[in-house]
């Protein structure tokens, strides 16, 4: 699905990161952990195509879908109304399925009883949730997750588990960051751990 | 990516912009309330002589649409770099210029668009000759979308600074003045009753030519903000 190759990225002509590599096949988990601000966003956003790598290689099949820290959700629009637009934008194979979609990706997040109300009315975890809906109707094989299961209640961390192993059973792919005291439950997955490029120098002086 | 794909996605985008622009109308009526007012300004600064407004007419009434753009160009896609939306809309697979040019569109719509439909009150208040209206209201119907088109790219290169807003001003301005000497020419030639086509005729070609190159210089500012 995915396979990168000593990857690494420079900032201001240093290493945010040592250079990692691995593989990844479909129905896999990996998870990215590391200290904050190690560069895991930074990863993410390398393998989403965001930024360019400084070195090494991406090989990935097709396109990615990234839920990054921002939700891209707008204040002046209801939940439903902000669903709507990014089902119609992204355009997926679901789409034909019309209102009856909708209804059922906003029943799935659990929102529904908020679902008329705008989006600066939003708790932290709703928008979460709200953003998260994207996974429900996008057909991309491969998603990157940063730090998912931020500000989310345990029913919602249990949503997030069961769309997640839905995908991975479906052979899709998934690659998550967590700063560790998050993870998810019960998955077969492997793991990466990411070394931010100033702890070595420190290591190195020591 | 298929052009239905790509027709549905502006369209999806031109709606909810123009949602937006609703929810948002007060807003909205900022630079416009702003270009009436620099417009009345003018009266009390240089004297309300009816001879010395007509002159100056065409010169003021364009300045104040040009101010009142600007003012509205930093928010062009600000908001959306913000809240994560134009990373999405990157990531999704769409053309960059296609969304450009629905924001340029939707822009033209709720900020270019009302100041020609302002524009007969403006040149009421300036004692703009009746053979230069309607010279007027055509040139701000060609010039007002490349005010649109040129000020996206701006707006697309500041978006990732926090203060964008003066450097964005420093940035259009000069890309502005051949519209503006144009624009200006052909009123005031229209007024006197000297041809003007040549002047309207080159407005045009700047419409076409910006029409064609801004979205995709837009949408290349868009992805070096990103990075």
């Amino acid at each position: 699905m995915i396979s990168i190759s000593d990857l690494s990225f420079e900032r201001y002509f240093e290493r945010v990161f040592e250079p990692v590599s691995f593989d990844l096949a479909a129905g896999s988990l990996l998870l990215v952990t590391g200290s904050n601000g190690c560069g895991k966003t930074t990863l993410l956003r390398l393998l989403a195509g965001l930024l360019e790598p400084s070195e090494g290689k991406i090989h990935i099949q097709e396109p990615p879908l990234y839920a990054g820290h921002n939700p891209a959700i707008k204040d002046d629009l209801s939940v439903e109304e902000n669903i709507r637009f990014w089902m119609r934008f992204m355009g997926t194979r679901k789409t034909d399925l019309g209102p009856a979609l909708l209804q059922q990706v906003i029943d799935e997040i659990g929102l529904t009883p908020v679902a008329q109300q705008e989006g600066r009315t939003l708790s932290a975890g709703q928008r979460k949730r709200c953003s998260l809906a994207r996974l429900l109707f996008c057909d991309e094989a491969l998603w990157l997750l940063d730090e998912p299961y931020s500000n989310l209640d345990r029913e919602g961390i249990e949503m997030l588990d069961r769309i997640l192993r839905d995908h991975l059973e479906s052979g899709g792919a998934c690659i998550m960051t967590t700063h560790g005291s998050l993870r998810p439950e019960g998955f077969d997955l492997q793991e990466c751990h990411l070394i931010s490029g100033r702890d070595r120098y420190a290591e190195a002086a020591a | 990516m298929s052009t239905q794909a790509a027709s549905t996605a502006f369209s999806a985008l031109l709606r909810r912009d123009l949602l937006l622009a609703y929810r948002r109308r007060a807003e909205l009526l900022q630079p416009l309330a702003f270009l009436l007012v620099v417009t009345t300004l003018f009266p009390l600064g240089v004297g309300p002589s009816p001879q010395l407004l007509a002159d100056i007419a065409p010169g003021v009434i364009w300045i104040a649409a040009l101010l009142a753009t600007v003012l509205s160009l930093d928010s062009l896609f600000r908001s959306d770099f913000e809240d994560g939306t134009l990373e999405q809309m990157v990531m999704s697979g769409q053309s960059l210029s296609l969304i450009a040019l629905s924001r340029i569109v939707a822009h033209w719509l709720v900020a270019g668009l009302p100041i020609v439909l302002l524009s007969p009150l403006l040149a009421m208040w300036m004692n703009l000759p009746d053979q230069g209206l309607s010279i007027l209201i055509e040139s701000l119907i060609i010039g007002t979308p490349v005010l649109s088109l040129i000020g996206a790219i701006g707006g697309a290169l500041t978006v990732s600074l926090k203060r964008g807003g003066q450097l964005l001003s420093l940035l259009v301005f000069p890309l502005y003045v051949p519209l503006l000497i144009l624009a200006t020419s052909a009123v005031s030639a229209a007024v006197v009753d000297l041809p003007y086509a040549g002047q309207l005729g080159l407005m045009f070609a700047g419409l076409i030519t910006a029409l064609t190159l801004a979205p995709f210089a837009t949408a290349a500012a868009l992805k070096l903000s990103l990075s």
